[in-house]
């Protein structure tokens, strides 16, 4: 595997709530390579967004990191200061966000939003800054970039909006993009050509991708890596076609399972019952115990470690090999 | 199985023969901005959401409504359910023409299931709150029974009676859509429209309601209308698929066919745009190209010309409506080369193929022109 670029090791998150302290995200480690795309799959308040903007240092107010180290070209930015970060955010680092309409800014032109980047992190001026605004509208596939470059976000679809965001976060050649649902507010159509040109802009670029997201095939588009998320913690991660096909926790087997497929029509979805826990009082032991079909008396006492099973597959269930069973039971191809 | 709405099942013997529901050359339209300057400027900016629909919902059949946001797939669905008033068209449901007021009788025949459940529920009353003033302003049974049938219609959708003394926040999202369905059902409606009904939930929680819906369905030969912008749910659920576009039903088909030999342009490319769970290597980039158009300013002749890969001269001047071809006379698609060998794409994407992130590459044409 190629040099880690990104390193993420027991990241904790803290979010101070009304009822109590909310472990959002509860000892993530995480390694991406140079090149790499890694998707970290997960349902809403898995801690996966958490995760994502705890790397940049861009949580809300009321959320603290409280341990873990985030170590990106041999700095740790969870040290950082926001000076010191404001220098890689959107330089090395960029971002882009699943509501274009929210992160752009409303009353400035898009040219001049795609074209700031470069003008405070290269030290380009404003001529040259406006060129680089228009080659990468181009590169981004936006019509009539001359015309466009004097429009307001509002002027545009979402799916063009969307393209505003990666003409911005590609804008100064970052080495690592990280992306939070961008295509989950978009239609599937307008999903797909948004996933193609990612895909390609990454390729062209050799940027690194994390990519957040709570749908599977999305991931399966576009990511070689996968993560997935549950309560906080990464439960399993592996090559993305392996753990969708093989699955060696039950909490992937279940989000596997249940999501209808298109191309193959079953009787009835298999839902994993319950619902996702509390963050602020988790369940004992494994956190998914309780929703947990193989759950044994050792699921309630222990709590399992993320632990590699191959030599690229690592799970935190302490009876993985009963995925295995269970999928082979079925004779099924997921 | 015994089941509150088996009594007056609408499935009985001497039930009439003909659809359900049958809608003929509905229309909604929205205006847009000041009146006042509308009337100045002469002109007034009017938004088409559903523009000349026909549509036959069958007894107990579950037919999709699917297109992408904007379609009018969600307005087409309140004018059936009454909650907007379209501007043409008729609406006949067993026959019988419903008026533009409906009477209380009317409206508790459709019954509608709504996207967010954080929202569709009123959340300063008890689910035996909401049930039991249902049921005493529709008078659907006798006073006396009010309590002992909110029980039932909570078993039946899966929810214990504890949830009756519970307020909305007390639920999860998955219990939430349990407590709208279980007040969609209350008034034995003789069909259900469900309005994006999975789409708020979490992935895990989605299954379950599919389950029920598919469950009742069976249970209650309940007929279904249901809304979808995800074609794997709806491939899931239902018998037969409508696909929405710019307003219009662009192809209708039983499910299976639609989806082997799908015939419109633009339903090829919405199904070819749905990420499998493997990577696809022979994909063309993209599925299909360009952005929708706005329902402002909806293009002359087929609506979906601009972003067709085999778009001809005709199809700028000539509408084409909805019709079967010589086979399936249940598959029905509005395109001048449905059925027949298509022509040859016009400017093509060529050859190269998608491809993961280092090893290969994604085509050029990301689309984006329109």
């Amino acid at each position: 595997m190629s040099e880690s670029l990104l390193q993420v090791s027991d990241l904790r998150v803290q979010i101070a709530g009304r009822r109590g302290i909310v472990r959002a995200v509860d000892g993530v480690s995480l390694e991406v390579g140079a090149g790499e795309a890694v998707g970290l799959v997960g349902e809403s308040g898995s801690g996966k967004s958490m995760t994502l903007r705890a790397i940049l240092g861009v949580l809300p107010s009321e959320a603290n990191v409280t341990t873990g180290q985030v170590m990106f070209d041999g700095v740790d930015l969870a040290q950082l200061g926001n000076s010191q970060l404001n220098r890689i955010r959107g330089r090395k680092i960029a971002m882009i966000f699943q509501e274009p309409m929210s992160a752009l800014n409303p009353v400035m032109r898009v040219g001049h939003q795609i074209a700031e980047g470069p003008q405070v992190h290269l030290g380009m001026n404003r001529a040259q800054a406006a060129q680089r605004a228009l080659e990468l509208m181009q590169r981004v596939g936006i019509p009539d970039p001359e015309r466009r470059f004097r429009s307001f976000p509002h002027e545009f679809s979402g799916g063009m909006r969307q393209r505003v965001m990666i003409a911005i976060a590609l804008s100064c050649e970052p080495s690592l993009i990280l992306c939070d649902e961008p295509t989950t507010a978009l239609d599937v159509t307008i999903q797909d050509q948004i996933l193609r040109l990612l895909a390609r802009l990454c390729r062209e670029s050799g940027a690194s991708l994390i990519f957040v997201t709570h749908d599977l095939p999305v991931v399966a588009q576009i990511c070689h890596q996968l993560a997935v998320m549950y309560a906080g913690q990464i439960v399993e991660r592996g090559q993305v076609q392996e753990v969708l096909t093989q699955p060696s926790h039950p909490y992937t087997l279940g989000l596997v399972r249940s999501a209808p497929d298109v191309d193959h029509v079953r009787s009835s979805l298999v839902a994993i019952p319950g619902s996702p826990p509390s963050l602020i009082s988790p369940p004992s032991g494994c956190r998914f115990h309780p929703r947990c079909k193989f759950a044994e008396q050792d699921c309630i006492e222990i709590e399992p470690e993320l632990r590699l099973i191959d030599a690229s597959r690592a799970t935190a269930c302490l009876h993985y090999q009963r995925c295995e069973e269970a999928l082979r039971a079925e004779g099924a191809d997921l | 199985m015994s089941h509150p709405l088996g009594a007056t099942s609408e499935l009985s013997p001497t039930a009439s023969t003909g659809p359900l529901l049958d809608a003929t050359d509905l229309s909604v339209s929205f205006s847009l901005g000041s009146a006042i300057i509308a009337r100045l400027r002469h002109e007034e900016r009017v938004l088409h959401a559903v523009d000349g629909v026909d549509m036959r919902i069958d007894r107990g059949e579950a037919l999709a409504l699917v297109g992408e946001s904007g379609s009018g797939k969600s307005t087409l669905a309140r004018a059936l359910a009454g909650l907007l008033r379209p501007d043409r068209g008729e609406i006949k449901l067993d026959g019988r023409v419903l008026p533009a007021r409906r009477s209380r009788a009317d409206q508790r025949k459709i019954q509608m299931v709504f996207q967010d459940p954080y929202s569709s529920l009123n959340p300063r009353m008890t689910v035996g709150g909401m049930l039991h003033e249902l049921l005493r302003v529709h008078h659907v049974v006798p006073r006396a029974e009010v309590d002992a049938y909110s029980r039932e219609l909570l078993g039946l959708v899966g929810l214990s009676e504890e949830a009756l003394p519970a307020y909305p926040r007390q639920f999860s999202g998955g219990q939430r859509q349990r407590v709208a369905i279980a007040r969609a059902l209350a008034l034995r409606p003789e069909l259900l429209v469900a309005d994006e009904p999975v789409s708020a939930l979490d992935v895990s929680v989605q299954a379950t309601i599919l389950n029920l819906l598919q469950d009742l369905r069976a249970e209650l030969g309940l007929t279904l209308l249901l809304i979808s912008h995800n074609l794997a749910v709806v491939r899931h659920l239902c018998d037969r698929i409508a696909v929405m576009y710019l307003g219009r039903i662009i192809e209708v088909a039983p499910t299976e066919t639609l989806f082997t030999a799908p015939q419109h342009p633009y339903t090829k490319g919405l199904l070819a745009a749905i990420p499998r769970m493997t990577f696809s290597e022979e994909g063309e980039a993209p599925a299909v190209q360009g952005d929708p158009p706005s329902p402002l300013r909806i293009p002359t002749g087929c609506r979906f010309r601009t972003r067709c890969p085999i778009a001809q001269p005709i199809c700028e001047q000539q509408d084409p409506a909805l019709g079967a071809g010589s086979g399936d006379p249940r598959h029905s698609v509005a395109c001048h080369f449905a059925f027949v060998s298509v022509p040859a794409p016009r400017a093509a994407s060529t050859g190269a193929r998608p491809d993961k992130l280092p090893a290969g590459g994604v085509p050029d044409a990301d689309g984006g022109a329109q």
